[in-house]
């Protein structure tokens, strides 16, 4: 089931189009790394999506039973974020504010909420410690946590392993991935060749865009070329 | 201790002490986002277009001089608090040159169009908060307390959403948080609590005001919520010690609350440092 379709879509910001004609439709359950190089467009592409930036053409149609309210979002990571005073619990829970509507406080579902999803992350012992003794790759999962809060069917995800040592870039593609397995919806952003590995389809987007499975992607000329270097 | 209790006979010295409880702990609870949000010098720069909106009120002698000045400081917090557009000149240089000017601007005017005989007196006054505190009449304390309470139930209501926007604005407005109309009510209310807080220490000890309690609540705390609570007491604390010692040894109130400030900011440090060594 499509939950959301684009067509024709055209990108840009500060009236400057970057992306032209893009076509592509993101199924229930799907796992899609969105490739191109440094400014082909893709954090505007998830803004996009999250109706951040307006598009400057086409359509993106949402289906019925899908609102964007239940799309989680883990932003690029920013140097003066990690800095804050902030405990792990508040940022979490933080990711609840959208159920909070008119309301000023956060209530025993939201709280539990933001328990169950840093149980799951595996931060539940950090709760109390502050954000910024906290390594990146810790830091990291907060954030994910925060979004998960926020995600009821689909998690986009703007560079999630960039900056993080190997072990743990491979931890975040298995707690990635087993969200993907309880049938999530992954959109991300990544540079990094081992995300093909967990992707079942492929967004590149650049002066020539593709759209397919993993596979056909690896064989098109496009994947070959982009990833001749092994990636990041 | 007899003398402090002489004094408290007194109106005024109530008057001065209620009056500036209440401001510090409105520029405690709104100077945590600031300084998170990298924007601790925004105090000095609001409250110098104050000073500039001052000098243009008396110039052009209006009975109500905060029918100018509120405008005009409100507007300018908005124009710096503005983010993620595409602002002509960014953040720290913005405030600066705001500020600079705003103080140049009205010295001019103030000299040019001279009102009192005592020029530099009254600069000397607007700029460090003279004891004009000590002054207050029971309207401007009663208007000063309705003021402050409403600021203060402004950021309990809004806590949850400025915590959620200070931290990531981006990831706020992907959730649906309406982060454009939070800042903006925040510019006004920060707009507010400075155009009050130059009662109390003067335009250029503003920003101790906002930046210290902050800060030295940062050394000793960890959570949003226990560094917003502490920087309120911090700064009670403080301004309560600095006045009753400005009114024993006759000294300026604005100076006197800013050295507390600063004390306290220099005790928690130490205290922060220890506590890291010691485990």
């Amino acid at each position: 089931m499509a939950q959301l379709v684009c067509k024709a879509l055209s990108l840009g910001y500060e009236g400057r189009c970057v992306v032209n004609g893009l076509n592509f439709q993101v199924n229930q359950g799907d796992y899609i790394c969105i490739a191109g190089e440094n400014g082909s467009g893709k954090t505007t592409l998830m803004k996009t999506l999250l109706h951040l930036t307006p598009p400057l053409g086409g359509e993106i149609i949402t289906d019925e039973s899908f609102s964007l309210e239940e799309i989680g979002y883990l932003p690029q990571q920013r140097q003066p974020q990690s800095d804050f005073v902030a405990s792990v619990y508040e940022i979490v829970l933080s990711g609840t504010i959208a159920r909070l509507k008119n309301r000023a406080f956060y209530g025993k579902a939201e709280k539990q909420t933001a328990l169950n999803s840093m149980e799951r992350f595996g931060i539940l012992d950090l709760r109390k410690k502050s954000f910024r003794s906290l390594s990146g790759g810790q830091q990291q999962r907060v954030l994910l946590a925060r979004a998960y809060c926020a995600a009821g069917k689909m998690l986009l995800l703007d560079e999630p392993v960039s900056g993080l040592d190997p072990k743990f870039a491979a931890e975040m593609y298995d707690i990635i991935e087993g969200l993907h397995e309880d049938g999530m919806t992954i959109l991300m952003i990544s540079h990094d060749r081992k995300a093909l590995d967990y992707a079942d389809h492929v967004l590149h987007i650049g002066d020539t865009l593709f759209f397919g499975t993993t596979e056909e992607y690896l064989k098109s000329p496009l994947g070959k070329t982009f990833y001749a270097y092994g990636g990041e | 201790m007899g003398e402090i209790i002489t004094y408290f006979q007194y109106p005024f010295v109530r008057y001065a002490l209620i009056t500036g409880v209440l401001i510090s702990l409105c520029t405690a609870l709104l100077g945590v986002p600031l300084v998170l949000r990298r924007f601790s010098y925004i105090g000095d720069g609001l409250s110098h277009v104050a000073f500039g909106a001052l000098a243009i009120a008396s110039v052009l002698h209006l009975t109500n001089q905060m029918l100018l000045v509120l405008p005009v400081t409100i507007l300018c917090a908005v124009l710096l608090l503005r983010t993620g557009q595409n602002t002509l000149i960014k953040g720290d240089a913005a405030i600066a040159m705001l500020s600079v000017s705003a103080l140049a601007l009205g010295y001019l005017l103030m000299h040019l169009f001279s009102v009192s005989s005592n020029i530099s007196g009254d600069v000397c006054s607007t700029l460090f908060g003279s004891s004009s505190i000590l002054t207050l009449d029971r309207t401007r304390v009663l208007l000063c307390t309705v003021l402050s309470l409403l600021v203060t139930i402004f950021f309990i209501l809004y806590y949850n959403r400025i915590f959620t926007v200070t931290f990531d604005e981006t990831f706020a407005r992907a959730t649906g948080v309406r982060a454009g109309l939070c800042n903006l009510l925040f510019a006004i209310v920060i707009a507010v609590v400075i155009v009050l807080a130059m009662n109390l220490v003067g335009s250029l000890l503003i920003s101790a005001l906002v930046i210290f309690p902050a800060l030295s609540s940062m050394r000793l705390f960890h959570s949003f919520k226990s560094v917003t609570v502490s920087a309120c007491l911090i700064s009670v604390f403080c301004t309560v010690i600095g006045t009753l010692f400005s009114i024993l040894c006759e000294a300026p109130v604005g100076a006197s609350i800013v050295a507390c400030d600063m004390i306290v900011f220099l005790i928690c440090a130490g205290a922060a440092k220890a506590m890291r060594l010691g485990r």
